[in-house]
């Protein structure tokens, strides 16, 4: 930095200080509501203000937490839930991709399929969830199908449509060297839509979420769908409550991680 | 037999709406080591010219001859093109952006490998060869992309407006740089403008076009003494203003002739 006057350094030192003051004092309340939010939740189950049977307590949730990450079966039923999740969107987003690739290959095929996207896109997939399980059985890859079905058509119609969007000088530049339409795809299309896809990713995390949560109550053997239909089924809300915990937890970390890989990606 | 001959060029554009026709009759011809302009307002389809001559656009009418054979397409790579923004790719580096053509070509090699990083210090960007464009100023960018050009070795090169979105001064010493460069390997070239002094400045022969459709209205020579300076030099040069007054006063009279659309 180079020297400046003591009076602007001085009010510089204050500037900072002042944000950093604003900071505390966002990190204070957010601390806040977390805090005051539990604690009324808690005082009002105990006072039973609020029935005990459906609302559960924290305290509640937490001693059962606390005895399923003792017996370990917690963590084989989120295991299996993550797993299911990753695969689902990582096969959604490469399924997506490859779609919008063969569509601007063919664009007579894109112009022919684009009312079937626009259908497909707009019904709510989980209600293929049925037919799903008749076809691939009740299991494992019938949620795993789900996860990623749910996310493959706006996957496809966003990256098309960033596929598309790539400026056309730089085909130009690349045909004046006699490149083929699979160099041309290779070395400006795809690079070029790198962030679009990285930001589908990030939106499919989510998206899967909700197919394969759907997927285990429809299949109900394991995973974090099926601990709050079991809660559901045998009325215990405790165990309903904590897994959502649990889920809103991982699916936030899960986010976060995409999102820290989008940045670095997209920063080299 | 001249190196390229422009053989009766006429090309419409269709769209929904309408057709529009961008060029008409354009007959010219062009000697090897030439450095042609083609001048003219915006509109008046000298970009469609180009990729019609660089074989990337199949006119309606017409046909370019090279050499005395038809040109088919860019796939033998005898051209090469530049355009008003450098294009260089973000995601590669300076040197993955300048072997580029050779590599999609096929071509290589050690050797030419070597001969483009050559080309790449005596253009003045030695020791930006891991760097992204980014990194680069909008001149040393522009000139990267004209290594990338040069660097796959074109029989003819293009220039579409090349210079037009620098600053001045950028724009004048990237004149005189293109200008010797070129002259060094004796290419054959075409360049884009809508700057009299520009096209005066760096070209042999100049195409002034006229638009509603693209047509060549008047083929000026570049005197003998400007030919021989750089574009700075010859800026400065007593033929200089007489030439620009003579061309500036052929397109005003144009504008009167036809009326704007
Ligand atoms: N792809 C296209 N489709 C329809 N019209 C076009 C297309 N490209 C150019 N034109 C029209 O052709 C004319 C000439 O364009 P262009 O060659 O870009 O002119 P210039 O380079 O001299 O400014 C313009 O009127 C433009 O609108
Ligand atoms: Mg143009």
């Amino acid at each position: 930095m180079k020297k400046s006057s003591p009076k602007i350094e001085q009010s510089y030192n204050d500037y900072i200080k002042t944000l950093k003051k604003e900071k505390r004092l966002v990190l204070f309340y957010q601390l806040l509501i977390f805090i005051v939010f539990f604690s009324i939740w808690e005082l009002l189950s105990r006072q039973e203000w609020i029935d005990p049977l459906i609302f559960s307590s924290p305290a509640k949730i937490v001693s059962l937490l606390f005895h399923k990450v003792q017996d370990g079966s917690i963590f084989s039923h989120a295991g299996f839930t993550i797993y299911e999740t990753i695969l689902g969107f990582v096969l959604g987003t490469l399924c997506g991709t490859l779609l919008a690739a063969f569509l601007w290959w063919f664009p007579m095929a894109s112009r022919v399929l684009d009312p079937y996207l626009v259908i497909l896109n707009a019904m709510p997939k989980v209600a293929l969830g049925p037919i799903l399980i008749v076809v691939l059985g009740p299991g494992f890859s019938s949620i795993i199908a789900m996860g990623a079905v749910i996310s493959i058509i706006i996957t496809t119609i966003v990256i098309y449509t960033s596929f598309r969007g790539v400026d056309p000088n730089y085909l130009k530049v690349l045909e004046t060297f006699g490149a083929s339409r699979y160099v041309c795809f290779k070395e400006a299309v795809l690079p070029a839509s790198f962030p679009a896809i990285i930001s589908t990713l990030k939106v499919n995390v989510g998206l899967s979420w909700v197919g394969v949560i759907v997927g285990e109550f429809l299949v109900s053997q394991q995973g974090l769908g099926y601990l709050i239909i079991y809660g559901f089924q045998v009325f215990n809300f405790t165990l309903v409550l904590m897994s959502l915990l649990i889920i809103a937890i991982i699916a936030t970390i899960m986010y976060q991680l995409v999102d820290y890989l989008e940045k670095k990606i997209i920063k080299s | 037999m001249s190196f390229l001959s422009v053989q009766k060029i006429s090309h419409t554009y269709f769209t929904k709406k309408m057709s529009k026709t961008a060029l008409q009759d354009i007959q010219l011809e062009i000697e090897e080591g030439q450095f042609v302009s083609f001048l003219g307002p915006s509109g008046c389809g000298k970009s469609t010219l180009l990729s019609i001559i660089a074989g990337l656009l199949k006119p309606t009418n017409g046909e370019i001859l090279l050499e005395g054979k038809t040109l088919v397409s860019g796939r033998d790579h005898v051209i090469g093109y530049m355009l008003q923004q450098d294009y260089l790719f973000p995601w590669k580096t300076i040197e993955e952006n300048i072997l580029l053509g050779l590599k999609i070509l096929n071509r290589l090699t050690p050797d030419s490998k070597e001969k483009v990083t050559r080309l790449l210090k005596d253009i003045g960007l030695e020791g930006t060869e891991s760097q992204y464009p980014r990194q680069l100023s909008g001149g040393m960018k522009q000139r990267a992309a004209l290594v990338r050009t040069l660097a796959a070795e074109p029989k003819i090169l293009m220039l579409d407006e090349p210079f037009s979105a620098l600053d001045f001064q950028t724009k004048l010493k990237l004149e005189d740089l293109v200008w010797s460069t070129l002259k060094s390997f004796s290419k054959t070239a075409i360049l884009v403008t809508h700057d009299i002094g520009e096209a005066i400045a760096m070209s042999d022969v100049i195409h002034l076009f006229g638009t509603n459709p693209g047509h060549i209205v008047k083929t000026v020579e570049v005197t003998k003494e400007l030919r021989k300076l750089t574009p700075f030099n010859a800026r400065n040069h007593r033929d200089y203003s007489a030439l620009f007054q003579t061309v500036w006063k052929e397109l005003e009279s144009l504008e009167k002739i036809i009326p704007e659309d």
